[in-house]
C-alpha cells in the first residue's frame, strides 16, 4: 500500500501535514505526536524581522469553529533558522516554511535567507486576513498575486506553494494565476474573515474586530474551493480547512487535493494528525486502495447503486 | 509531562452562585503543581477549544490521583461542565503551564512569610499553593459579597485567612489591597491570581513593600500548549522565545514575576 505523495519533486511519506500557524514549528506538539510520522510540518509564518502580532484577545470560539487574529507574531527569520529549523532538522519529516511579509521585498528577503537551508518547500502566505499590510493584499488581486508569485519564483531555491485566501470571488482564477506565474503548488484555504460580538458588553470579542474563521464550520467551503481549483490547474493542491478526521481529509483528496493539512483540530486534540494518517490507511485497506494517489480528484457525479 | 486523557468525575458541588467544585480522577495529578492549569474539553463537537481551568487542589494519595477544579460558569462550555455528575467522563489535557513555584528562586524557607492574594475566581489556585508552601502563609481573598464566598473553610485550614468584599458585607470593605493595608501584613513575597486591575494593584503593592510578586495571568487561549500564540501578555523586556515584547501565558506562564510583565 502506497501512502506517499509527490509535490514538485518532493516526496512526502504520507499526505498529512500541519496547517501553518496551528503547530508552531512542531516543538510543542512534538510532546504529543511523533513528528517523524507526519508527511510534513508546515511552520508558523516567518518574516524578515520579528513581528509582535495583534493585541489580545486574539482568539474566540464560534459554533463549530474559531476565530483568530494573531497577526503573524513570529521571532523573525534569523531566530527561526537558528532555533526552529535546527529543531525540525532532527526529524525525518519534510519541512515546509511559511513565509510572510509586508512588501514583495520582505517576502523575497525571507525566501533568499532560506535558500541555503534544509527547508524542503516554501509556502507563501498571501492570504492572512489579520495584518494591515502584505499577506491578503497580495492574495485578493490577481495581478498582485501573479507579480509576487513570479518575483518569488525568480529567487526561490525550493519549490513554491502559494497559499490562497478563500476571501475571493473566484478561487479557480486565483489558482490559475499562480500556476501561470510559475508556482509549483497551491494550498487552500486560509481562514475566512469573520467577526464575533459580545452582546452583553456590546463589544467585539477580538481586539482586531475581525479574525480568520477556521475549524469544521468552514470545511464544506474549503472542499468546494479545492474542487473548483482542481478543475482549473494541473499543479498539485494541498487542501485544508476544518479537517478533524480521516474522513474529512479524504473528502479533500477526492475533491482534488494531493495532500492535506490539519489546523484548528490540533487544538481540540493534539493527536489529530496521527489519527488522520492512521484513518487514511484504514480506509485504503478497507476499500482495497493500493495507492493514495488513485484517490486524488476521484470524485464523480455518478451515484453508485 | 503533558497528556490528554479521559478523566472521571468523582464529585461535583455548587459552592455558591455560578461557582462549582469538581474532583476528577486523572493521571495528570501525578505531575501537577500549584498554579498550573488543566485544559478541559467539551463533549460537544460545536465547541472546539478547551477551557483552561486552574488547579485548586491535588491529591496523590491513590493512583490515579485526584485534581480539584473550582471554576465559574462563564459560558456554554463551563455551563456544560457544571451539569456533570460523579461517574461522568471528561477529556482533559494537562498539567499545563509553569505553576507558582517555577519562577521562584530558592528563598522559601520555613521562616519566611508568603502573602497569597486571590480575587474572585483567581482564589482557587491559592488553596493548593497555601497547602504546598513550606512557610508561613497569609491568604487574602477578595469576593464580591458575603453571599458569594467560597473555599473560605479550606483556606483557613491552610493558613491565616483575611477576607475582603466589594460590598463590605464580610471582612474589609473594598479591595484585597485595602485588606492588606488594613491588616498591616508584613511578608517576604506575594503570590496572586485575579483580574488584571487587581494584579496591577498587587504589582504596585509589592514594589512599595520592596518584595517580589509572582502573578498568575489569564488570557483567552486556543491550544494551551504554546503553539498558537493566541494568549500572549506584554513583557517588560524582549522575550527570549518570541523575540518581541510578548510572553505566552499558557506556556511561559501563567505565573510570571510581576516585574516581567506590563499590566
Amino acid at each position: 500500500m502506497n501512502t506517499s505523495v509527490s509535490i514538485a519533486g518532493v516526496e512526502f511519506r504520507n499526505p498529512v501535514m500541519t496547517a501553518s500557524g496551528t503547530f508552531g514549528s512542531g516543538m510543542e506538539y512534538g510532546e504529543f505526536v511523533d513528528l517523524n510520522r507526519l508527511g510534513a510540518v508546515v511552520t508558523k509564518g516567518v518574516s524578515l524581522e520579528p513581528w509582535s502580532g495583534n493585541p489580545v484577545p486574539r482568539v474566540a470560539e464560534t459554533y463549530g469553529g474559531m476565530l483568530n487574529a494573531i497577526g503573524l507574531q513570529n521571532p523573525g527569520i534569523d531566530t527561526f533558522i537558528k532555533r526552529d529549523l535546527a529543531f525540525l532538522s532532527e526529524y525525518d519529516t519534510k519541512i515546509i516554511v511559511n513565509v510572510c511579509g509586508r512588501t514583495i521585498e520582505e517576502y523575497v528577503g525571507v525566501v533568499e535567507r532560506l535558500s541555503d537551508t534544509n527547508a524542503d518547500m516554501l509556502e507563501i502566505n498571501v492570504s492572512c486576513p489579520n495584518v494591515k499590510e502584505g499577506a491578503i493584499a497580495f492574495g485578493q488581486d490577481p495581478d498582485a498575486l501573479a507579480d509576487i508569485t513570479r518575483q518569488i519564483k525568480k529567487k526561490a531555491k525550493q519549490p513554491v506553494i502559494m497559499k490562497l485566501s478563500p476571501n475571493v470571488t473566484d478561487i479557480a482564477l486565483m489558482a490559475k494565476v499562480c500556476e501561470d506565474a510559475g508556482a509549483d503548488a497551491v494550498s487552500m484555504i486560509n481562514t475566512i474573515t469573520g467577526m464575533k460580538i459580545d452582546i452583553n458588553r456590546r463589544r467585539f470579542v477580538l481586539a482586531n474586530k475581525t479574525g480568520g474563521l477556521s475549524g469544521p464550520a468552514i470545511k464544506p467551503v474549503a472542499v468546494r474551493m479545492v474542487y473548483q481549483a482542481a478543475q482549473a490547474v494541473k499543479i498539485p493542491i494541498i487542501g485544508m480547512g476544518g479537517i478533524a478526521s480521516a474522513e474529512d481529509a479524504l473528502e479533500f483528496i477526492m475533491a482534488g487535493a494531493t495532500a492535506v493539512a490539519v489546523g484548528a483540530a490540533n487544538f481540540t486534540d493534539p493527536y489529530t494528525t496521527v489519527k488522520v494518517i492512521e484513518g487514511i490507511g484504514q480506509y485504503m485497506a478497507d476499500n482495497g486502495v493500493d495507492d493514495i494517489n488513485e484517490l486524488t480528484g476521484c470524485v464523480t457525479d455518478s451515484v453508485p447503486i | 509531562m503533558k497528556i490528554k486523557e479521559t478523566a472521571t468525575i468523582i464529585s461535583q458541588e455548587c459552592l455558591c452562585r455560578n461557582v462549582y467544585s469538581m474532583w476528577i480522577a486523572a493521571n495528570a495529578a501525578e505531575h501537577a503543581l500549584a498554579g498550573q492549569f488543566i485544559s478541559v474539553y467539551s463533549n460537544s463537537d460545536a465547541r472546539l477549544l478547551p477551557r483552561p481551568i486552574s488547579i485548586c487542589e491535588i491529591d496523590n494519595t491513590n493512583k490515579p490521583g485526584k485534581i480539584r477544579l473550582v471554576y465559574r460558569v462563564a459560558g456554554a462550555g463551563t455551563e456544560e461542565f457544571s451539569h456533570m455528575t460523579a461517574g461522568d467522563r471528561l477529556d482533559i489535557l494537562g498539567p499545563l503551564g509553569n505553576g507558582f513555584l517555577a519562577p521562584v528562586p530558592d528563598k522559601i524557607t520555613p521562616g519566611v512569610v508568603a502573602l497569597l492574594i486571590g480575587g474572585g475566581i483567581g482564589i482557587p489556585p491559592m488553596l493548593e499553593l497555601a497547602k504546598s508552601l513550606p512557610c508561613s502563609v497569609v491568604t487574602v481573598a477578595g469576593y464580591r459579597s458575603g453571599k458569594e464566598m467560597f473555599l473560605t473553610d479550606d483556606l483557613e485550614r491552610a493558613g491565616k485567612l483575611i477576607i475582603a468584599t466589594d460590598d463590605g458585607s464580610v471582612g474589609t470593605g473594598g479591595t484585597v489591597i485595602d485588606a492588606v493595608g488594613e491588616a498591616k501584613i508584613a511578608a517576604d513575597m506575594i503570590f496572586a491570581c485575579g483580574p488584571k486591575p487587581m494584579l496591577k494593584g498587587v504589582k504596585d503593592l509589592a514594589y512599595n513593600m520592596g518584595i517580589p510578586a509572582y502573578i498568575s495571568m489569564e488570557e483567552r487561549m486556543a491550544c494551551g500548549v504554546g503553539a498558537c500564540l493566541g494568549c500572549v501578555c506584554e513583557s517588560t523586556l524582549v522575550d527570549d522565545h518570541s523575540k518581541v515584547n510578548n510572553k505566552r501565558v499558557c506556556a511561559d506562564g501563567p505565573v510570571f514575576d510581576a516585574s516581567e510583565v506590563v499590566l
